[in-house]
């Protein structure tokens, strides 16, 4: 986000910023309501004995008020934006509604319950949330998802949950609505995004408790003040004491804290993650424990060729060769793979010969391959579906391979080839085809171990594959032959033990787990069940998106702490400021602590509140986009953090007062 | 020997003596309050008070046991002031006033051991014995009960106890305090200090009488130091040559002074099978220790006022035979430990030596503080580091293995509020009363400090006296005996509820994404927040006091 775009929103949002003047608004964030009424007590000091100094307080009190507002408008104008696409697609819909007796009638789609069955054929809005009990389509999500490609849902298994709103492209399929008009997933969503239902989170609370007794310590600080100062023969104004209040009270982070949060949820919804609540985000940052699916987080999903391994008297060129001629019409991931991996071996890129005939995998046979004009046959598969086909063993150095390649979580294909007018055939070799580890994934577990993460991966795959792609993914831990049982129990220990566990599911079966995970992320490919269960959804379905929402809230976390951090250390410097002009004419000796050199008494006061303001308005970039994460141990992350936010906190306000008290002594009756 | 050489000797020998008995001293108390054994002087105290010595409390019911135990002493010790000339070995003396009595019982109760009254001609052996003497034992006793029971809290995982107040109780006073304190009287008796039941009377050089005050003073002088109370059987307190005859004795008294608080943190470590976790916490300790000794010293050696400067030296209110370097010592320890005796007038300190005392108070008695308090006053300051900070490594903040949510967030505010808010409400009220300036020993800036120490004094337990003001008025009595019993009980209430509520958790792993306590860079945090929490908190008040007048 640029900065330029950032000033337009801002302006934008200037109306609901001053809408959100309203005491009772402010009332949420005791901070700002303290600012707020010291706000009003200047104003009426100001009309009752105005002078520059006074008025000049008065204002930027206000601004400081109007600037946290805005801070949190412009956080909630993203959302809101996102909010209004999404309403425009939640037209009034009608719904065909099917009666037990197979006749259709047409009612509103508002007017749907729960249970009632309704058709929707190419070129229909899907009326409601729902599963799909007959028939497969092809649908458009692109108004949840964003994403163009259509997906395919059929009734039974894990892709049978619709969302209303979405439109039907093909087919006719008949949807059961398992969500009522008004809390269907889109109804959340449009919440969620709007921040209509945001909730303070548990570490929001905390931190607002610690806000609050700071302000009470200051407070004190403050009222307790006058006596001292009237012992001292310095009596106090009452607009200097509210200057100092607000200087002191911390309100940078007490103006930008709500904005912080939002804007958290912000970035999740920018990557197509939805989080039901804003504790789940935050249960993100504090996840020690990942588990994650092979299939298509770790591995591509397929398995593919990865060597060929010849059989003693056959050159490679030549498995090469039958293997690629063999895959040529096999449309499979494997054939695919097969013809890529000869290819980049050297072999030609010739197309199948004519004449020649695909022969297609069958569950009986458990072979595929080829048989062209000459007379000649090809065929791969099975070690054991091959020889029965040859009608020969094949020799102890292949069984050997065909072992080896098994043993490492590898599926090894036999080649057989008969060659035409030969009597017998023979095997020519075996292709070594393995699950793929997706490129850069050992990384992203490294950093995520740096970060304090443990990476489990849960596949269906016996233990021996299973600890082979452990071992090359670089997982610490895996889960193999896991049922959903399996997973929970997983879980469970993994809590007990007081960790926090994150995991992606999709099925109804995963629902428990989902629900019993700290952090569940539902596929929105996923059903109905699942999506419930979980306390976040991707709408795009890519599980490898759970270390993202990992890193986004510990982000979230680390915003926090930084702002929290730099508005108490930003005080040390509005003391140095103002304590000297408060009193320097009862003791001429504190002038020594106008380290900074302001010009006046009154400029001082004046640029630290001044300074005060600005700082919300220079941070709320910052606020937004969250302090710059990377996967690093809590140590390092920490002792740069403590220079930026901490020293830098303490350091900035001198410089920033001194420059703000150089243009303000400028104007007469302040300097 | 120079003065300079002699001053680094001492702190030299000090340490020594600290790193010696730190390993043992610490692991005995760990060991204290955690045997399953009871001993038979031990057994007898709880069937005389039918407590039952193996069921286990409940925060709340810990907490109520504590205050209860202190209001009660509060009650007792003012009977026995009151009513003092029934009391054998009374000296004739009468009872004390009633107002001034419940300011010395809350101030012997709450730990300070603040002094609205002279010692020596204010009170009998009896009132002393048996009315301060053992509130000496069982407020410090009290205070290690609290810090341990705090460290379960960390400790116990989903577990809905603390232990037992009473016998954490018994065992402190009986396993830790009295042997210590026993030997300790023995060395002091050795180095010169008085024990005796009665006064001497002595034949001047011009030949008139004099009447010397005599008593218990060894055996009182003992447990003052060890239990961080403070409380002098002399007016002069530790200035006294009857409390602290020789620069031997005040060597020892300071290390008795220091030598429960800090061994503590090796308790810690110990219950906390981390060890490493104590040493970071003896570190910050130590850290801002020596920056409060150095300020104070320079201040006393070098930074002289203008008034010392005519004089020659900034002798004023200290003692010849101590010195400047032993009474910065001594002034960094009693001010730092919440003890609260003196071995010279800190009002005469110079402005920055007395204002850096002050602060050391301000600090909220954590370096290394007081018995017990010290403690659990470090480990709420931890506390709210990590919560500040912790949340910048990017996990929500937990400590030792427990989660600070807003639940501990409250207490933890609440405690960090009491404190200051005692203080400066008092100092501010006291301010706005018009009478105020007549009670100031001085004018300006300097009498200000008189009242926001006397105040600062008693809201941290400390109890010793800037000196100049006079603090007789019923209204001191009053705030300042107010400010001392909930300065010690809110906190102590409030760091049982948190304790509890901690103890109740289950455990959180530590792994590599975990803000690691026990290193440097923690340590370095925890001092930044605690410098910065105070600095804060006061800078408004140091400002018209201790400060204008060290610019000055």
């Amino acid at each position: 986000m640029t900065l330029r775009l950032l000033a337009a929103q801002a302006l934008q949002q200037l109306p609901e910023a001053l809408r959100k003047l309203d005491p009772r608004h402010l009332w949420r964030s005791p901070v700002m309501f303290l600012v707020w009424l010291g706000s009003v007590a200047t104003t009426v000091a100001a009309i009752t004995g105005p002078s520059v100094f006074t008025i000049s307080v008065a204002v930027w009190l206000w601004l400081t008020v109007v600037f946290g507002n805005l801070a949190e408008a412009v956080a909630e104008g993203r959302g809101k934006a996102q909010a209004a696409s999404l309403r425009a697609t939640r037209t009034d819909t009608v719904a065909r509604l099917l009666a037990d007796d197979g006749t259709e009638s047409r009612v509103p789609g508002t007017r749907l319950k729960v249970g009632d069955r309704v058709v929707v054929e190419a070129g229909e809005v899907i009326p409601g949330d729902g599963d799909v009990v007959e028939g497969i389509a092809s649908v458009d999500e692109s108004a949840i998802t964003g994403e163009s490609a259509p997906v395919i849902r059929e009734a039974g298994g894990d892709r049978s949950a619709v969302t209303g709103g979405t439109r039907v492209l093909s087919d006719r399929i008949v949807v059961t609505i398992t969500a009522a008009a008004g809390e269907t997933f889109l109804d959340r969503m449009i919440a969620l995004v709007e921040g209509t239902s945001r909730k303070k989170t548990p570490n929001e609370i905390a931190l607002s408790i610690l806000l609050v007794s700071l302000t009470l310590v200051f407070l004190t600080a403050v009222a307790t003040l006058p006596p001292m100062a009237d012992y001292a023969g310095a009596p106090q104004d009452l607009v200097v004491l509210v200057a100092l209040l607000v200087c002191l009270i911390p309100t940078t982070i007490g103006a930008l804290l709500s904005a912080i949060g939002i804007a958290g949820m912000d970035r999740l919804v920018r990557v197509n993650v939805l989080a039901m609540s804003g504790r789940a985000v935050e249960a993100a940052g504090d996840v020690s424990t990942l588990l994650l699916d092979k299939t298509g987080t770790i591995t591509y999903g397929n398995r593919q060729a990865a060597r060929f391994v010849p059989a003693p008297g056959v050159s490679e060129e030549r498995l090469r060769d039958v293997a690629r001629l063999s895959s040529l019409a096999d449309q499979t991931p494997e054939g695919r793979s097969i013809v890529e991996l000869a290819l980049t071996q050297g072999a030609d890129d010739r197309d199948l010969p004519a004449g020649a005939t695909f022969v297609e995998f069958t569950a009986q046979t458990r072979m595929s391959g080829v048989d062209l004009a000459d007379g000649t046959q090809v065929r791969k598969g099975a070690g054991s579906a091959v020889a029965g086909w040859l009608g020969t063993n094949p020799s102890p150095e292949v069984t050997d391979v065909v072992d080896e390649i098994a043993r490492s979580g590898g599926t090894p294909l036999v080649i057989g080839c008969i060659d035409a007018g030969a009597a017998e055939g023979r095997v020519l070799g075996v292709v070594h085809l393995k699950d793929v580890v997706k490129q850069g994934m050992r990384e992203r577990f490294d950093e995520l171990r740096s970060m304090g993460i443990r990476t489990v991966m849960i596949t269906g795959d016996n233990a021996l594959t299973a600890r082979a792609i452990a071992d090359e993914a670089g997982v610490d831990d895996f889960l193999a032959e896991a049922t959903p049982e399996d997973k929970m129990a997983y879980i469970r220990k993994e809590q007990e033990g007081g960790r926090l566990v994150a995991m992606t599911g999709d099925g109804t079966n995963d629902a428990p787990a989902l629900a019993a995970a700290d952090v569940g992320v539902a596929m929105n490919s996923g059903t109905a069940a699942a999506k419930e269960a979980g306390n976040m959804v991707d709408l795009d379905s890519d599980p490898t998106k759970l270390i993202d929402i990992v890193e986004i809230g510990k982000q979230l976390l680390i915003t926090r702490g930084a702002l929290t951090t730099f508005s108490i250390a930003n005080d040390v410097a509005k003391y140095f400021a103002i304590i000297p002009a408060m009193f320097v004419a009862a003791y001429p000796s504190l002038d020594k602590l106008n380290v900074m050199g302001l010009a006046t008494p009154q400029s001082a006061i004046l640029s630290a509140v001044i300074f005060n303001a600005l700082v919300i308005v220079g941070l709320i970039p910052l606020a937004l986009r969250g302090v710059r994460f990377r996967a690093a141990s809590a140590t390092s992350v920490l002792r740069r953090n403590i220079l930026v936010f901490g020293l830098g906190g303490i350091v900035v306000p001198f410089a920033g007062i001194k420059l703000i008290d150089l243009l303000v002594s400028t104007i007469p009756g302040i300097g | 020997m120079s003065d300079t050489a002699a001053g680094l000797l001492s702190i030299a020998v000090l340490v020594l003596l600290l790193a010696a008995v730190y390993v043992p001293l610490g692991d005995h108390m760990a060991r204290v309050y955690t045997s399953s054994r009871h001993l038979r002087v031990e057994r007898l105290v709880y069937r005389l008070s039918g407590v039952r010595p193996d069921v286990e409390q409940s925060p709340r019911s810990y907490a109520l046991s504590v205050v209860g135990f202190s209001l009660v002493g509060v009650v007792v010790l003012m009977a026995i002031l009151i009513g003092q000339s029934h009391l054998p070995m009374s000296r004739d003396l009468p009872g004390m006033p009633f107002w001034m009595s419940f300011n010395t019982a809350a101030s012997f109760v709450a730990n300070t051991n603040w002094q609205s009254y002279a010692g020596e001609s204010t009170l009998g052996f009896t009132a002393q014995m048996a009315g301060l003497a053992v509130q000496n034992f069982l407020s410090a006793a009290v205070g290690m009960a609290v810090a341990i029971a705090l460290v379960r809290g960390f400790v116990r995982v989903k577990d809905g106890t603390l232990g037992n107040f009473w016998v954490d109780l018994t065992r402190g006073t009986v396993r830790i305090l009295l042997p210590i304190a026993f030997v300790g009287a023995v060395l002091l008796i050795a180095g010169g200090v008085i024990q005796s039941f009665s006064d001497s009377t002595m034949h001047t050089l011009s030949g008139a009488d004099q009447v010397l005050t005599g008593g218990p003073v060894a055996s009182q002088e003992a447990i003052k130091e060890l239990g961080t109370n403070g409380g002098g059987f002399f007016n002069a307190n530790s200035a006294h040559p009857f409390e602290n005859p020789s620069g031997y004795t005040n060597l020892l008294e300071i290390f008795l002074i220091l030598v429960i608080p800090i061994a503590l943190t090796r308790t810690l470590g110990t219950l906390l099978g981390r060890r490493r976790q104590g040493l970071a916490v003896l570190g910050a300790m130590v850290f801002l220790m020596a920056v409060s000794l150095t300020v104070v010293t320079v201040a006393e050696v070098g930074g002289h006022s203008a008034t010392a400067q005519a004089a020659g030296a900034a002798m004023e209110g200290k003692e010849t035979r101590f010195g400047e370097w032993a009474s910065a010592l001594f002034g960094m320890a009693t001010t730092g430990t919440s003890t609260g005796a003196v071995n010279s007038a800190h009002d005469s300190f110079t402005p920055a030596g007395g204002g850096g005392v002050l602060v050391n108070m301000m600090l909220g008695e954590i370096t290394p503080g007081g018995v017990g308090s010290g403690i659990y006053g470090i480990l709420v300051m931890a506390i709210l580091t990590v919560f500040v900070a912790g949340l910048m490594v990017g996990r929500t903040p937990e400590l030792l293995g427990k989660k600070i949510g807003s639940r501990q967030m409250t207490y933890v505010a609440l405690y960090t509020l009491t404190t200051p808010a005692l203080v400066l409400l008092g100092t501010g009220v006291a301010m706005a009363l018009g009478a105020t300036p007549d009670t100031m020993g001085n004018p300006g800036g300097h009498g200000f400090s008189e009242v926001l120490y006397a105040y600062t004094s008693g809201a941290n337990n400390n109890g010793s006296a800037f000196g100049g003001i006079t603090v007789t008025s019923t209204f001191f009595q009053v705030t300042i005996g107010l400010a001392m019993l909930l300065g010690r009980l809110i906190p102590i209430v409030l760091v049982l509820l948190l304790a509890g509520s901690l103890a109740q958790q289950g455990k959180v792993p530590e792994t590599a994404g975990t803000l690691p306590t026990h290193k440097p860079l923690f340590v370095g945090m925890l001092v930044g927040v605690i410098l910065i929490m105070t600095g804060l908190t006061y800078f408004p008040a140091l400002a018209l006091g201790p400060i204008a007048e060290a610019l000055a």
